[in-house]
């Protein structure tokens, strides 16, 4: 019974109580520099989503498949970013020749991803936490999920903020983080409901 | 000439052009390890090694890479000397290796580093490109230097694992916990944008 839940709770963990972006810090770039505009936020969160469900996966089965037979496991880095940067190619390429209106919202965003932290380092949480395949699936998902979450709710602050009197100093990324960090708090409310895994 | 050209390009990453305030590159990997001291060296010492050796590696292969292909090129390279400091610190500092965990292959999508190879490398002679990176990797490890010597003393009354401040201190929970680490960041932006930043454009 626990096994059978594990990845659920996992799942909305990733979303709330351990969000990858408010307690690990992951994919601040991206997260800095686009949550300016909510419906840019928006794409690019959805892309995160399907790039880290997808992604999460996949390293998963090169890991257990590939590089544990082969005892190449320190060779993970390499593999994980070539598997994502050629999925995200793949996507692009399809969305391109495939789905016009789907590329114009989401393919634009697509080479961002390869470079945000937060899809490696869903995939190096994978392999440290020891996570199965349903279960690297859900952690994936949920941890997009968290992640697109965060970024809009930050990119609907930032619009309201453009009417507010900032310090100079802090303009920008500066009170961007402060916000931050009080929505880190909000979400460490959660840490009641669901423990950690 | 070519003396005090070198000396710019070692200084300015320092200073008023230092990846951190200016472009707020590269906070990801680190910025989680911030809670203390010790784990924060070992960090930002693994990101200036990186930064400086591939900036110098692809500096030297500038003109053999073709442009199309050139960002999987560079990110090969940079995870190679990725995997070179992972390797080390979990031969070496086993303990160190695992308590950063997965945030030491976290440096290969370090903005920071991309950011120098495509602004500076790609354009410029071995020798620069090596100090342009090294001093890139230093501006970036004394803010985050700063930023764990805060949250250290603040949230455990101690620095670098030694208690500093006596029984007398409540530690601030909060401090080590993530969202000290934006407030500390948003705090030390502030505060070098209102003083080195402001001396920069006025002078």
């Amino acid at each position: 019974m626990a096994n059978f839940m594990l990845p659920f709770s996992i799942f909305f963990a990733s979303i709330f109580t351990s969000n990858i972006l408010l307690t690990n810090y992951l994919g601040m770039c991206s997260f800095l520099s686009v949550s300016k505009e909510l419906k840019t936020s928006l794409g690019l969160g959805a892309a995160v989503v399907f790039v880290m469900a997808t992604t999460t996966p996949l390293n998963w089965a090169v890991y257990q498949w590939l590089l544990i037979p082969f005892g190449l496991e320190y060779l993970r880095f390499i593999v994980f970013i070539i598997v994502i940067a050629a999925f995200v190619q793949l996507t692009e390429m399809a969305l391109e020749r495939y789905s016009e209106g789907l590329y114009q919202s989401l393919g634009i965003f697509l080479p961002l991803i390869t470079v945000n932290c937060a899809i490696l380092g869903a995939s190096l949480f994978m392999v440290i936490r020891e996570y199965s395949l349903i279960t690297s699936f859900f952690f994936g998902f949920g941890s997009g999920l968290g992640w697109m979450l965060a970024i809009v709710a930050m990119a609907g602050i930032r619009t309201k903020l453009k009417t507010a009197k900032v310090p100079p100093g802090l303009e920008g990324p500066g009170i961007t983080l402060v916000i931050a960090g009080f929505m880190a708090m909000a979400f460490m409310g959660f840490s009641g409901m669901i423990a950690v895994s | 000439m070519a003396k005090s050209k070198l000396k710019k390009t070692f200084l300015e990453p320092l200073g008023k052009n230092n990846p951190v305030f200016v472009q707020i590159l590269g906070i990801c990997s680190t910025l989680a390890v911030t809670n203390k001291v010790q784990n924060t060296v070992v960090m930002t010492l693994g990101v200036t090694f990186t930064t400086a050796l591939s900036s110098w590696t692809i500096s030297l292969l500038r003109n053999h890479i073709p442009s199309r292909i050139r960002m999987m090129v560079e990110t090969m390279i940079i995870a190679v000397f990725v995997i070179i400091v992972d390797i080390f610190l979990k031969a070496y500092y086993p303990e160190m290796w695992k308590q950063l965990g997965p945030y030491v292959g976290l440096i290969i999508t370090n903005c920071i580093i991309m950011g120098r190879v495509e602004a500076f490398a790609l354009q410029n002679k071995p020798l620069p490109s090596l100090v342009d990176g090294f001093s890139s990797g230093l501006g970036y490890t004394y803010v985050l230097l700063a930023i764990a010597v805060i949250r250290e003393l603040l949230g455990s009354g101690s620095i670098w694992g030694i208690q500093i401040l006596g029984s007398w201190w409540t530690n601030w929970a909060i401090m080590i916990m993530p969202p000290g680490g934006f407030f500390v960041l948003a705090i030390v932006i502030w505060f070098i944008r209102e003083t080195i930043m402001k001396e920069a454009s006025n002078g």
